[in-house]
């Protein structure tokens, strides 16, 4: 059985810099792997290129086994791969209910319907409020996502990439910039997600990475360094050099 | 045919002119001002005046030309444009066209709607024979005069502190003024000179271009060719693109008269096709 | 928090306000209460139209044209030509003037893909630039002097097109009443909602599954095939088409107008042409280039003052927002 995403020698170069090379990456059913490495790795550049906000100088990428190198953005997301950004990436004027339900609409192949009106499908409203319940967000869910909290914008951030029902979730530092207080919260709803779901988790946070991985792949200078379980890791006197600066971009 | 060519290079030297302001103050600033032509029609107008009306010498009022509209920048630059920098690109389009439709409204009312003619000197307008081709005396002082200042702005950028401090801005503004340099001096300094050098074309120009209040909407695709292909990041890269433009556009004029600028502007949205950043810009 | 809220809001937002239908009630009834005025309905009613179209990529889509007049332009020409040439029926013309620039709107589209602000700017620009030239050249449209002697005939047969305008306003209205359902429908649709994501943030939108480049080439084609069918009745109802229906001012007025009553509501667009109409004619004893002045003026302070506080002053309660 194919894993659920998998990169064979994927490359990407910019010019003369080399972003990431010969990248092998195996994503299981059911996966909780992380992703970890000094800052500059290129773990971001990584989830671009497995999303197609950037496209490879080589390799090839495949989601369940098909080949999807050349498949655009969207049809990445339609397939089942979904991701959140390091950086919040919402729609400000838009309310975190119209958000989440525009995603699942999406799913639904119905974003295209112009003769309907947009909340018509009652079953799919029903959704996106259960989700924001999930949340927490179901108090805030009218008001526009550009004046909610840093909190509950980084939580809306995940449920968005949840809505679509993904088979694989990249998540891109999750816990950035929320506070301590939060963070068990984006934990939680991290751990609470289903098997279906193969998770690949780009974190700095290590106390979150220890605690949610089942996996770890050290990511340096564009190249994956080591892969193990996350005691592996933790021993491994490279990725322990790498962190303190000798070696990577920095 | 060799005759084409020099007129078109000579149309191209003063685009380069005309249009180097533009671009060097969108790449600095990402700001788009569509009224960039109006300064180069103040210049050719207040050429106008010089000449005609005051009898002062062409090659001594062009000097005057490029200090008052950069005088003209410097003043439109403090009271207007500082107030919608950070303002979004269709708040700068809606701005600038404003500007565009209200200076050419003032010079219909304040001078008339026809075609302005500067009383050139007669040794400019003399043709000369080389080597077997007619050269016409004005175009070919066009090309010396631009190429010259054309040189001079690129050894002002490379070999000077403030040309330095321009490039800097332009690469990364953020990162300049963590540097310390002043980049709001620098953009408003430039975009005097820019709007000097602007109306230092519209002098120059005026003679193959036609200066009438029309000149800024007629002229405002050229220039946003020039910049568009050229890109914002170095000065050759308009100047390529004006030359070419101004050869293209001659040729054209000549060779297929019934197309007018039909040509250009398929050629211009084909470039953009090709590449959305210009053939020399980046992605900014 | 119950189901119910969730639902509600989907509803609320589409429902119509009470202030819509005194609007269009009043719309329509400017032709009973202003026997002698109707040749400004008409014109207020076909501007309102051109601004609708251009709300539809600018307001909705973030698509910044300066050229739209491209697609005003080739509707008249589209249905002065089948005046002249073919029959001389009203909504056959109002049809060829869509379909006209239905179809270079979709060819066109393609071209504001990709690229920054300034690439669509010039790229809107050079394609209206390029229509205007063919227009100024070409044998068949007229050159320079335009279209002229193009009669139309009765409406539905009955309703002929006299000085009085009353045909041609009613007309007018309803066909911008009817293209104003539409949008509003499509609007408040699945697809009205990708729209404004991608405007918002195509990045993200596209990380959803939003496709957004089909979605951006559907809306430019309708928005060209309003712009056509609102160039179209001005060639129906005036029977002349001149060569400024192209001109680069038109582009610019449309897009002054849409600013002054706000883009991404859709009444933006009518309102502003109902004030900027309404202006030009009480003003319209002052000579050509002092319009073109105040023209710019406006724009000017429009933009300093900041369109969001301008766009408050329209703030009716409740009305079609975002």
């Amino acid at each position: 059985m194919s894993p659920a995403l998998e990169t064979v020698g994927l490359e990407k170069r910019f010019g003369g810099l080399t972003a990431a090379s010969g990248i092998s990456l195996r994503l299981a059913h059911g996966a909780r792997h992380a992703l970890i490495g000094p800052n500059g790795a290129g773990k971001t550049t990584l989830i671009n290129l497995l999303t197609g906000v950037l496209s490879p100088t080589a390799g090839r990428i495949l989601l369940d086994g098909r080949d999807i190198t050349a498949t655009p953005r969207h049809r990445r997301a339609r397939d089942g791969l979904s991701r959140t950004f390091q950086v919040n990436q919402l729609f400000p004027g838009m309310t975190p209910l119209e958000t989440v339900h525009l995603a699942i609409l999406e799913r639904e192949r119905r974003g295209g319907r112009w003769w309907q009106s947009a909340g018509s499908d009652t079953a799919l409203v029903d959704e996106a409020e259960a989700l924001l319940g999930r949340f927490g967000l179901e108090t805030v869910m009218t008001e526009p996502a550009g004046i909610l909290p840093y909190g509950y914008q980084r939580l809306l951030e995940i449920a968005l990439a949840l809505a679509a029902r993904p088979t694989v979730l990249l998540l891109d530092e999750p816990a950035a910039g929320v506070p301590e207080s939060e963070r068990d919260r984006v934990l939680a709803l991290i751990t609470e997600l289903p098997r279906e779901v193969s998770v690949l988790l780009v974190e700095h946070d290590m106390d979150l990475v220890f605690s949610f991985a089942e996996r770890i792949s050290v990511l340096v200078a564009g190249a994956i360094l080591t892969e193990g379980t996350p005691s592996e890791v933790a021993a491994d006197e490279r990725v322990r050099a790498a962190y303190l600066g000798e070696d990577g971009n920095g | 045919m060799l005759t084409i060519l020099f007129d078109g290079v000579a149309y191209g030297m003063v685009l380069f002119i005309l249009a180097v302001g533009l671009s060097v103050t969108l790449g600095l600033m990402n700001f788009i001002n569509l009224a960039h032509g109006s300064f180069a029609m103040a210049g050719g107008y207040i050429a106008v005046l010089l000449v005609n009306r005051l009898g002062i010498p062409f090659l001594a009022a062009l000097p005057l030309v490029f200090l008052a509209a950069a005088l003209l920048g410097v003043v439109a630059e403090r009271v207007l444009y500082v107030h919608v920098y950070r303002k979004s690109h269709l708040d700068q389009v809606l701005f600038s066209i404003g500007l565009v439709f209200m200076s050419v409204a003032a010079v219909d009312y304040f001078m008339g709607s026809q075609q302005q003619f500067i009383e050139l000197p007669e040794t400019l307008r003399r043709r000369h024979q080389i080597l077997g081709i007619a050269l016409g005396g004005y175009r070919a002082f066009i090309i010396v005069a631009c190429g010259a200042l054309a040189v001079l702005l690129e050894l002002v950028l490379s070999r000077t502190r403030f040309g330095m401090k321009l490039r800097a801005g332009v690469d990364n503004a953020t990162v300049a003024r963590g540097l310390g340099i002043n980049v709001n001096r620098v953009f408003a300094l430039t975009f005097a000179a820019g709007s000097g050098l602007a109306g230092l074309g519209g002098a120059l120009g005026a003679e193959f271009l036609g200066l009438d209040p029309t000149f800024p909407l007629k002229f405002l695709v050229y220039f946003l060719i020039v910049v568009a292909v050229g890109g914002t990041t170095t000065l050759l890269g308009p100047f390529v693109a004006a030359l070419i433009l101004g050869v293209a556009d001659v040729a054209g004029k000549y060779y297929v008269p019934a197309a007018g600028g039909f040509i250009i502007y398929t050629v211009m949205v084909a470039i953009l096709l090709w590449r959305p950043h210009g053939l020399f810009g980046e992605a900014r | 928090m119950s189901t119910a809220t969730a639902r509600d809001f989907f509803r609320r937002r589409t429902a119509w306000r009470p202030l819509e239908f005194v609007f269009w009630l009043a719309a329509f009834a400017s032709v009973l209460v202003f026997p002698s005025r109707l040749l400004l309905v008409n014109d207020v009613a076909i501007l309102g139209l051109f601004a609708i179209s251009l709300d539809l990529i600018l307001g909705f889509a973030g698509i910044l044209s300066l050229g739209h007049a491209a697609f005003f332009g080739i509707g008249a020409y589209a249905a002065g030509l089948v005046a002249l040439d073919l029959a001389g029926d009203p909504f056959l013309g109002l049809a060829a003037g869509g379909l006209a620039a239905g179809v270079v709107g979709l060819a066109t589209s393609f071209l504001i893909l990709r690229g920054s602000d300034l690439t669509r700017l010039m790229i809107t620009i050079g394609v209206a630039s390029i229509f205007l030239e063919i227009a100024n050249r070409a044998e068949f449209t007229g050159g320079a002097n335009g279209l002229s002697g193009i009669a139309i005939g009765p409406l539905v047969g009955f309703f002929p097109f006299d000085l009085y305008g009353r045909t041609a306003a009613i007309l007018s209205l309803s066909v911008t009443f009817f293209l104003f359902l539409l949008a509003r429908r499509l609007i408040f649709s699945p697809f009205g909602q990708s729209l404004r994501a991608l405007k918002e943030n195509r990045l993200r939108a596209g990380a959803i599954g939003v496709p957004t480049h089909a979605r951006i080439v559907a809306i430019y084609t309708v928005a060209a095939i309003y712009a056509g069918i609102a160039g179209a009745l001005l060639a129906v109802t005036t029977q002349f088409v001149s060569l400024d229906v192209l001109a680069f001012r038109r582009s610019a007025e449309v897009l002054l107008v849409l600013v002054l009553g706000g883009a991404g509501w859709l009444y933006g667009g009518l309102i502003g042409a109902l004030v900027l109409k309404v202006l030009q004619d009480q003003v319209a004893d002052l000579t050509e280039q002092y319009w073109e002045f105040w023209l710019g003026l406006v724009l000017v302070v429009i933009v300093l003052v900041g369109r969001d506080r301008i766009a408050r002053l329209w703030r009716l309660p409740r009305v079609l927002l975002r």
